[in-house]
Protein backbone atom coordinates (compact mmCIF):
# COMPACT_ATOMS: atom_id res chain seq x y z
CA UNK A 1 0.00 0.00 0.00
CA UNK A 2 1.42 3.56 -0.88
CA UNK A 3 0.82 6.32 1.47
CA UNK A 4 2.21 10.11 1.58
CA UNK A 5 2.85 11.95 4.53
CA UNK A 6 3.93 15.64 5.30
CA UNK A 7 6.26 16.82 8.60
CA UNK A 8 6.21 20.09 10.00
CA UNK A 9 9.23 20.45 12.13
CA UNK A 10 9.84 23.73 14.63
CA UNK A 11 11.74 26.53 13.11
CA UNK A 12 13.77 26.73 16.42
CA UNK A 13 16.07 23.98 14.95
CA UNK A 14 19.30 24.73 13.31
CA UNK A 15 19.81 23.22 10.10
CA UNK A 16 22.26 20.26 11.01
CA UNK A 17 19.38 19.12 13.98
CA UNK A 18 17.05 19.59 10.57
CA UNK A 19 18.83 16.99 8.86
CA UNK A 20 19.46 14.89 11.69
CA UNK A 21 15.44 14.51 12.63
CA UNK A 22 14.88 13.60 8.85
CA UNK A 23 17.78 11.01 8.53
CA UNK A 24 16.29 9.89 11.87
CA UNK A 25 12.73 9.21 10.26
CA UNK A 26 14.59 7.70 6.84
CA UNK A 27 15.63 4.46 9.59
CA UNK A 28 12.18 4.61 11.07
CA UNK A 29 10.81 4.05 7.88
CA UNK A 30 13.63 1.31 6.78
CA UNK A 31 13.24 -0.58 9.67
CA UNK A 32 9.87 -0.96 9.73
CA UNK A 33 10.32 -2.58 5.92
CA UNK A 34 9.28 0.72 3.92
CA UNK A 35 10.09 1.65 0.32
CA UNK A 36 10.98 5.17 0.20
CA UNK A 37 9.70 6.52 -3.08
CA UNK A 38 9.76 10.00 -3.17
CA UNK A 39 11.11 12.69 -0.48
CA UNK A 40 10.74 16.52 -0.74
CA UNK A 41 12.32 19.18 1.25
CA UNK A 42 10.22 21.90 1.44
CA UNK A 43 12.32 24.11 3.68
CA UNK A 44 11.58 27.02 5.58
CA UNK A 45 7.74 27.96 5.08
CA UNK A 46 5.25 30.74 6.43
CA UNK A 47 2.03 28.82 8.16
CA UNK A 48 -1.14 30.56 7.44
CA UNK A 49 -2.14 30.57 10.95
CA UNK A 50 -0.10 30.02 14.29
CA UNK A 51 0.50 26.48 15.91
CA UNK A 52 2.30 26.18 19.11
CA UNK A 53 2.85 30.09 18.85
CA UNK A 54 5.22 30.37 16.09
CA UNK A 55 4.84 31.28 12.61
CA UNK A 56 6.81 29.00 10.05
CA UNK A 57 8.04 25.57 10.15
CA UNK A 58 10.29 23.31 8.30
CA UNK A 59 7.69 20.97 5.66
CA UNK A 60 9.12 17.12 4.47
CA UNK A 61 7.74 15.44 2.24
CA UNK A 62 7.58 11.87 2.09
CA UNK A 63 6.06 9.09 -0.34
CA UNK A 64 6.55 5.28 0.85
CA UNK A 65 5.19 2.21 0.57
CA UNK A 66 4.46 0.42 3.79
CA UNK A 67 2.44 -2.87 5.63
CA UNK A 68 -0.73 -1.58 6.49
CA UNK A 69 0.13 -3.09 10.08
CA UNK A 70 3.26 -0.92 10.43
CA UNK A 71 1.34 2.32 10.12
CA UNK A 72 0.34 2.57 13.73
CA UNK A 73 4.09 2.21 15.16
CA UNK A 74 4.60 4.87 12.80
CA UNK A 75 1.84 7.04 14.11
CA UNK A 76 2.58 6.65 17.41
CA UNK A 77 6.37 8.19 16.70
CA UNK A 78 5.80 10.67 15.07
CA UNK A 79 3.64 11.43 18.01
CA UNK A 80 5.62 11.66 20.54
CA UNK A 81 7.92 13.61 19.06
CA UNK A 82 8.17 16.96 20.45
CA UNK A 83 10.17 18.71 16.94
CA UNK A 84 6.92 18.04 14.98
CA UNK A 85 4.30 20.77 15.20
CA UNK A 86 2.08 18.29 12.88
CA UNK A 87 1.94 15.83 10.35
CA UNK A 88 -0.66 13.76 8.09
CA UNK A 89 -0.15 10.02 6.66
CA UNK A 90 -2.58 9.83 3.64
CA UNK A 91 -3.32 7.06 1.52
CA UNK A 92 -2.87 7.37 -1.69
CA UNK A 93 -5.65 6.21 -4.41
CA UNK A 94 -4.45 4.97 -8.32
CA UNK A 95 -4.88 8.63 -9.36
CA UNK A 96 -3.05 9.85 -6.24
CA UNK A 97 -0.21 7.98 -7.93
CA UNK A 98 -0.56 8.72 -11.27
CA UNK A 99 -0.50 12.07 -10.39
CA UNK A 100 2.43 12.09 -8.31
CA UNK A 101 4.52 10.18 -11.09
CA UNK A 102 3.80 13.08 -13.27
CA UNK A 103 4.71 15.02 -10.82
CA UNK A 104 8.08 13.71 -10.46
CA UNK A 105 8.57 13.43 -14.26
CA UNK A 106 7.62 16.85 -14.70
CA UNK A 107 10.85 17.99 -11.95
CA UNK A 108 13.40 15.21 -13.92
CA UNK A 109 12.39 16.97 -16.89
CA UNK A 110 13.38 20.39 -15.49
CA UNK A 111 16.71 19.34 -14.00
CA UNK B 1 -36.13 76.01 -21.57
CA UNK B 2 -33.38 77.58 -19.66
CA UNK B 3 -34.58 76.03 -16.71
CA UNK B 4 -34.82 72.34 -17.84
CA UNK B 5 -31.08 72.39 -19.41
CA UNK B 6 -29.98 73.56 -15.92
CA UNK B 7 -31.86 70.85 -14.00
CA UNK B 8 -30.44 68.32 -16.34
CA UNK B 9 -26.93 69.49 -15.52
CA UNK B 10 -27.85 69.62 -12.04
CA UNK B 11 -28.24 65.78 -12.61
CA UNK B 12 -25.10 65.14 -14.29
CA UNK B 13 -23.17 66.65 -10.86
CA UNK B 14 -24.91 65.13 -8.44
CA UNK B 15 -25.21 61.55 -7.85
CA UNK B 16 -28.83 60.93 -7.91
CA UNK B 17 -30.12 57.47 -6.69
CA UNK B 18 -32.66 56.08 -8.80
CA UNK B 19 -35.34 54.14 -6.43
CA UNK B 20 -34.99 51.25 -8.19
CA UNK B 21 -31.93 49.10 -8.96
CA UNK B 22 -31.49 49.46 -12.98
CA UNK B 23 -31.82 46.02 -14.34
CA UNK B 24 -29.22 44.95 -16.19
CA UNK B 25 -30.09 42.32 -19.13
CA UNK B 26 -26.99 39.72 -19.07
CA UNK B 27 -27.36 36.55 -20.86
CA UNK B 28 -27.77 33.94 -18.41
CA UNK B 29 -24.26 31.89 -18.43
CA UNK B 30 -24.41 27.94 -18.63
CA UNK B 31 -22.11 26.88 -15.55
CA UNK B 32 -19.57 24.00 -15.65
CA UNK B 33 -17.97 21.52 -13.92
CA UNK B 34 -14.39 22.54 -13.60
CA UNK B 35 -13.46 19.11 -13.41
CA UNK B 36 -14.85 17.31 -15.61
CA UNK B 37 -14.10 19.33 -18.15
CA UNK B 38 -10.75 19.48 -17.91
CA UNK B 39 -10.60 15.70 -16.83
CA UNK B 40 -9.16 16.25 -13.80
CA UNK B 41 -8.71 13.06 -11.69
CA UNK B 42 -7.02 13.65 -8.74
CA UNK B 43 -7.22 17.18 -6.66
CA UNK B 44 -4.34 17.55 -4.73
CA UNK B 45 -4.27 19.23 -1.48
CA UNK B 46 -0.77 20.37 -1.45
CA UNK B 47 -1.16 22.92 -4.17
CA UNK B 48 -2.09 26.58 -2.81
CA UNK B 49 -2.50 28.05 -6.08
CA UNK B 50 -5.11 25.65 -7.34
CA UNK B 51 -7.52 25.46 -3.91
CA UNK B 52 -7.48 29.48 -3.47
CA UNK B 53 -9.62 29.84 -6.72
CA UNK B 54 -12.64 28.41 -4.77
CA UNK B 55 -12.23 29.84 -1.66
CA UNK B 56 -14.05 33.24 -1.19
CA UNK B 57 -11.75 36.20 0.08
CA UNK B 58 -13.07 35.23 4.34
CA UNK B 59 -11.18 31.82 3.25
CA UNK B 60 -14.88 29.72 3.42
CA UNK B 61 -15.80 26.50 0.55
CA UNK B 62 -17.22 28.24 -2.42
CA UNK B 63 -20.74 26.47 -2.57
CA UNK B 64 -21.48 24.69 -5.94
CA UNK B 65 -24.38 26.98 -6.31
CA UNK B 66 -21.79 29.62 -7.61
CA UNK B 67 -18.76 27.60 -8.73
CA UNK B 68 -21.18 24.41 -10.54
CA UNK B 69 -19.07 21.87 -9.85
CA UNK B 70 -20.97 18.36 -9.97
CA UNK B 71 -21.42 16.70 -6.68
CA UNK B 72 -18.67 14.13 -6.57
CA UNK B 73 -15.50 16.52 -7.16
CA UNK B 74 -16.68 19.29 -4.40
CA UNK B 75 -16.47 15.99 -1.66
CA UNK B 76 -13.76 15.22 -2.78
CA UNK B 77 -12.93 19.53 -3.16
CA UNK B 78 -13.52 20.17 0.44
CA UNK B 79 -11.60 16.83 1.54
CA UNK B 80 -8.21 18.74 -0.31
CA UNK B 81 -9.23 22.10 1.47
CA UNK B 82 -10.12 20.44 5.05
CA UNK B 83 -6.70 18.45 4.82
CA UNK B 84 -4.52 21.71 3.36
CA UNK B 85 -5.97 23.84 6.19
CA UNK B 86 -4.66 20.99 8.69
CA UNK B 87 -1.35 21.43 7.78
CA UNK B 88 -1.60 25.20 7.66
CA UNK B 89 -1.49 25.74 3.93
CA UNK B 90 -4.50 27.27 3.85
CA UNK B 91 -5.96 29.65 6.58
CA UNK B 92 -9.38 28.71 8.47
CA UNK B 93 -10.47 32.32 8.35
CA UNK B 94 -8.73 34.66 6.92
CA UNK B 95 -10.02 38.59 5.87
CA UNK B 96 -8.02 39.31 3.06
CA UNK B 97 -6.97 36.00 1.09
CA UNK B 98 -6.86 36.85 -2.31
Amino acid sequence: MQYESIILLTPVLSDIQIKDSIKEYENILINYEAQIIYQEHWGLKKLSYKIENKYSAFYHYFEYKITPSKIYHLDLKLKQDERILRFNIIKMNKHAIIYSQNYRNKIIKNE
Amino acid sequence: MNKINNINEEDKNTDFKYLSQIKIYTKPQSKFCFFKKNNIKYIDYKSYDFLIKFLNPQGKILPRSITGTSKKFQKKLSIAIKRARHIAILPFISDELK
